[in-house]
């Protein structure tokens, strides 16, 4: 039993800035698309919503086999990285970024859509009639409304971020301090039979992603939502 | 004035209206269920975007699509209470109030913070959340919440229709009482007419999303050809003046053009204006003044105009008491064998008289 490696601890801090900065990505991003999704009348709407929830069901190696596509230096969105000088995002931080917002988009967006649904037309209209633009209705009536949804969404953005393999693989690579995550390193501990180190990344991510759900469900079930989660 | 002309075409229901309101008091918005009321509410505040046609508020234009003026409902200051209390769950009784409050100028603000709170009597209240609260409470803060934004029209949807009786008296004075107070014009959607007696100068009648009828309170609930007259508690309202206290028989005397009429004694200042409304089942018809008889009112009145009613046995009677109008509602056997036709001359037997305002 040797613990953490220098190595596992920096798949640690890299898989937790990974995940840190694609929640707040995913917030930013999975926020006007639920909106979007849950008021408009758009003929766009299905398309868009499935769209959306794609990765939910799909392989994560097809995602991240199509991201590496068009990612790298003949993809279109590696050809416009390239022009605004970015350089590729491909097997690298960024790259890493990029696959997980889209992977785990659908688990921020339908939980933040679900809120935006149930609190239906009404407080808008109030505010409305209360001389507040739809900007001001949105930010001081719509996102206070939607609170447990922001904040389940966070969650398993978050959560879901954290134990990610297959994008980060097929994106990514496995380069240490650059791309290597932590289910990336656990493979590589496996790989190399060195199972007590796999055990204690494992057992650790394990641990964690358990007592993240049990809270969010503790939190859902006080306000009585449970249904909201999915 | 207040002129609106809207026309608004939803599956299976078009709404058409015209109206020219009177920019001060009470108009009540009468109908039956599905008559458009609250579509036309709507449709004045801006939140039917697929309303077409123009709205002006005391000069003000709201909307006018031939010149291609459309204000949303945040630009129109106006205060709506809707049916349901709708107060913002995230905020508390204080926060609702200020919602609006805040978002209105302090140039622009025509009613005080501790105006509104004390018209509705919400003082205590302030610091509560909303879901503590019962039904009555929620609309009277949302009623002051509304008063807050300093509006220049108020509009309100069938306001106490989720309450009960109790609830509805209880809150029925503040609402008058705020709406003298403030002088801001509202338009209140209800197809209750005890409240539209009680509120209301100006009546409007809707029937299947067309006005029917506009005018002022008193004649337009006695037109036989509307259905507020139809209605189980249709009539009319006579405005009179406390004449007199009877303190043997515990009664209060009214004067009013075409005669007098007692109710239970009340504490009214002599020489004041009341109003009393008369339900049409209550006034029974006969050719004599009938000394012998336990009913305490008795006017003399002309027959003006017979019509029918929804029950083949009834008929409407509207006659003329010294040019107050009144409303009975008769059996048609007794019309018949009483001989009643325009012009015969009744006594009308007024069994119960009650005080609105």
């Amino acid at each position: 039993m040797s613990g953490l490696s220098a190595d596992d601890g920096s798949a640690l801090l890299l898989t937790l800035a990974l995940a840190t900065l694609v929640t707040v990505v995913l917030l930013l991003v999975g926020t006007p698309i639920a909106w979007w999704l849950a008021r408009s009348r758009s003929r766009w709407r299905a398309p868009v919503g499935a769209l959306v929830t794609l990765p939910l069901v799909l392989p994560p190696t097809v995602l991240g086999f199509y991201l590496l596509v068009a990612l790298g230096p003949d993809g279109p969105l590696g050809r416009l990285t390239t022009w605004l000088g970015l350089g590729l995002l491909s097997f690298h931080f960024s790259g890493l970024v990029v696959g997980s917002v889209i992977y785990s988009l659908p688990f921020v967006v339908q939980p933040i859509r679900n809120a935006f649904t149930a609190m239906g037309e009404r407080p808008l209209e109030v505010a409305a009639c209360l001389r507040a633009t739809p900007l001001d209705a949105f930010i001081h009536v719509a996102l206070p409304l939607a609170r447990p949804g922001l904040l389940v969404a966070a969650v398993l953005g978050f959560a879901h971020t954290l134990g990610e393999f297959g994008v980060v693989l097929m994106v990514g690579g496995n380069i240490p301090g650059a791309t290597r995550v932590l289910s990336m390193q656990i493979y590589n501990h496996v790989e190399a039979l060195e199972y007590a180190q796999a055990h204690w990344l494992a057992g650790g991510l394990l641990v964690f992603s358990f007592l993240t759900l049990l809270t969010l469900y503790r939190l859902d079930l006080a306000r009585g939502a449970t249904a909201r989660l999915f | 004035m207040i002129h609106a002309d809207l026309r608004l075409d939803l599956p299976g229901f078009a709404l058409r209206a015209r109206l020219d309101l009177p920019a001060r008091g009470v108009t009540a918005v009468f109908g039956p269920s599905g008559a458009g009321k609250t579509l036309l509410l709507r449709a004045l505040a801006g939140l039917e975007p697929a309303a077409r046609g123009r709205v002006a508020v005391a000069g003000q234009v709201w909307q006018d699509d031939a010149s291609g003026i459309f204000l949303r409902t945040h630009e129109r200051t106006l205060g709506y209470v809707f049916q349901e209390p709708s107060l913002l769950a995230h905020r508390s009784v204080r926060g609702n109030l200020a919602f609006g409050y805040e978002r209105t100028p302090v140039a622009a603000r025509t009613v005080g913070w501790d105006q509104a709170i004390e018209l509705l009597d919400i003082g205590p209240l302030l610091e509560r959340a909303p879901a503590g609260l019962s039904g009555g409470e929620r609309q009277r803060i949302a009623i002051a919440r509304a008063l807050l934004a300093s509006p220049r029209l108020l509009l309100m949807d069938e306001p106490l229709a989720a309450l009960d009786a109790a609830r509805k008296r209880e809150i029925l004075p503040f609402l008058a009482r705020a709406q003298r107070a403030l002088d801001i014009p509202l338009i209140y959607v209800s197809h209750q007419i005890e409240e539209i007696a009680a509120l209301a100068e100006h009546l409007v009648v809707l029937h299947d999303g067309a006005v029917a009828g506009s005018g002022p309170l008193a004649p337009t609930l006695a037109r036989l050809d509307l259905s507020p007259a139809q209605d189980e508690d249709g009539g009319v309202v006579v405005d009179a003046i406390a004449a007199a206290h009877d303190n043997r028989f515990h009664l209060t005397r009214l004067d009013f053009p075409g005669g007098q009429i007692h109710v239970p004694r009340e504490a009214l200042a002599l020489g004041g204006a009341v109003r009393v409304r008369i339900r049409a089942r209550d006034v029974s018809l006969a050719l004599s003044a009938h000394e012998d008889s336990s009913v305490l009112n008795r006017l003399a009145a002309t027959v003006q105009e017979i019509a029918a009613t929804a029950n083949p046995a009834n008929v409407l009677v509207r006659l003329d008491a010294g040019g107050t109008a009144l409303l009975a509602r008769i059996t048609l056997r007794s019309q018949q064998q009483l001989g009643l036709a325009p012009g015969s001359r009744v006594w009308a037997q007024v069994k119960s008289a009650a005080l609105v305002a």
